[in-house]
């Protein structure tokens, strides 16, 4: 039964409800969308023993001031945002219990992009097309289906369950999201798409994270490798694929990629450091660094 | 005879590659070998989306190894009945207002090309088209082939935002943007038709396999049938 749960006071400025993705509707266009930092969204309901797929709050930046309308214990990971109870700072990376009447407020955030935020059981919210995951550019999921980011006062339902015990991640489960990101890429079978010459600068270029950069792609700065091609016969986009439009500069596909596309793609990026990428604030440095699949699958 | 390659792009997703060009000839072939797919493939498996020459095969990697998908996949492929493929579809006509307004591509395309803006609304109206693939964003339905007198190439930077019912070109392909969204193709109009509509059961006004015309109508009439634009709201 449910009966309230998260009162939303102030929405900060972009808190979308996520689960792992809305599958099997990419032949029709939809993007998959879900957690962009899929290593901290699985964490947070590990801690509550919830189903890896529960739906859980996703914090872009911070800002976010929610009222507890019932007893309840939740699990705080990802981008530390200095978290506060009832003005009482909160750790992430562990569960927490919450009264009624508390308020849960977020600061911003000082390392990292996005925090998560779960409940024990999960929040209690009707599927759209099979998934909550929000993809505001196609108006998909969310709260009530129609892909809008949380706003003042909308509720959470949150499930009466009991608690588990109180749990922490340990300490080498927690990344640093300060430190330079560096994407272990697959290179495409389609070698001839890009020279050697290419190639060789892509990987020993530092290149910086551009503040356009969102759920959809990663977008860096730095030196071009452009494409012997211009286009190519558009074709389906993977997780982490790295695609480079003519201007030379490499975008890589997140979560809310576009399902098919023409522009060459020079690999794919292991998806652990596609989740690091996404928690990298603009400006961040990052690399890349050659990988076999066999590197990518073992983990 | 249907012969195909299985590549690797990463550790949750697979690609069949049935040819390196874009022919009428793949439609069938690819729609059969993803109805069968779909069929056969079973748990774990994520999202079949088939392309122009391609049908990516994406899966839960930890239910699934890419060597033992790759495996599978072509096993199953082997089984595909050539004699079986059809060739249904139905004829559909999307309405499109042609304009610098709404086209603000239009003059750049027509220079690329040395015609007249009324040279490139017609060659872009006399085709039926097919849609190859229904892909990149909801209801985006890839339509081709353009003429080779329209081939243009893609912006060298995408825009951040298309608005919703414009009708573009990118080589030798055209297609109009069911919603506000980025991208790289040239705009060269824009239609007042909903091509992507959740509250029908069939979501989109085209599936792939259908034939698709274009029909130029008047700023008047897209205004009455429901068509919207602000001045400069795409640049």
């Amino acid at each position: 039964m449910t009966s309230g749960g998260l009162k939303v006071i102030k929405p900060g400025p972009l808190t979308l409800l996520q689960d792992l993705g809305r599958f099997g509707y990419q032949h029709l266009g939809l993007s998959p969308g879900g957690a962009a930092d899929e290593h901290a969204f699985r964490w947070a309901n590990r801690l509550l023993g919830n189903d890896p797929n529960a739906p859980a709050l996703e914090v872009t930046l911070g800002g976010v001031c929610l009222l507890v309308e019932r007893p309840l214990q939740i699990a705080l990971t990802g981008a530390d945002q200095q978290a506060n109870v009832n003005g009482r700072p909160i750790n992430p990376w562990c569960t927490h219990t919450l009264a009624e009447g508390d308020r849960l407020q977020f600061g911003f955030s000082n390392s990292g992009v996005r925090a998560y935020l779960a409940v024990r059981g999960g929040f209690d919210v009707a599927p759209c097309f099979g998934s909550v995951a929000t993809v505001t550019r196609e108006k998909m999921g969310g709260l009530d289906g129609s892909g809008a980011p949380l706003k003042e006062g909308d509720v959470l339902p949150c499930p009466d369950t009991r608690a588990v015990f109180g749990r922490t991640v340990p300490s080498r489960f927690i990344p640093d999201y300060r430190k330079p990101v560096t994407l272990r890429l697959m290179i495409s079978e389609r070698r001839g798409w890009f020279s050697a010459a290419a190639l060789e600068r892509l990987y020993r270029t530092a290149y910086r994270l551009s503040s356009r950069s969102d759920r959809m792609g990663a977008r860096l700065e730095g030196e071009t490798v452009a494409s012997r091609v211009k286009g190519i016969v558009s074709e389906p986009i993977p997780f982490g694929a790295v695609q480079v439009p003519p201007d030379g500069l490499p975008i890589v596909l997140l979560k809310d990629r576009q399902t098919i596309g023409g522009y060459p793609k020079i690999g794919t990026v292991h998806p652990l450091d596609a989740f690091a990428l996404a928690q990298c604030q603009p400006g961040g440095t990052v690399r890349f660094a050659p990988a076999t699949l066999e590197e990518c699958q073992r983990e | 005879m249907t012969s195909w390659v299985v590549e690797t792009l990463g550790p949750d997703a697979v690609m069949v590659r049935f040819g390196e060009v874009i022919t009428p000839a793949l439609v069938p072939i690819i729609r059969a070998a993803t109805d069968l797919l779909r069929e056969t493939l079973g748990e774990g498996v994520r999202d079949l989306v088939p392309s122009y020459t391609t049908l990516m095969v994406s899966f839960d990697p930890l239910a699934h190894s890419v060597n033992e998908m790759t495996g599978r996949v072509n096993a199953l492929l082997q089984t595909l009945d050539e004699q079986q493929l059809g060739d249904a579809g139905e004829q559909i006509e999307i309405p499109v207002w042609y304009d610098p307004v709404v086209g603000p591509d239009l003059k750049r395309v027509a220079r690329y090309h040395q015609l007249s803006v009324d040279e490139v609304i017609a060659r872009h109206c006399v085709v039926d088209y097919h849609v190859f693939a229904i892909g990149f964003a909801p209801g985006f339905a890839y339509l081709g082939e353009t003429p080779e007198a329209l081939a243009t190439p893609r912006l060298d930077t995408p825009r951040a935002k298309v608005p919703v019912g414009s009708v573009a070109l990118a080589d030798r392909q055209t297609a109009v943007y069911p919603i506000a969204t980025p991208g790289g193709w040239n705009l060269i109009g824009r239609t007042p038709m909903t091509m992507f509509d959740r509250s029908r059961p069939q979501l989109c006004p085209v599936a792939t396999g259908d034939r698709v015309r274009f029909v130029p109508i008047s700023r008047a009439e897209f205004l009455a049938r429901g068509g919207r634009f602000e001045q400069g709201d795409v640049v």
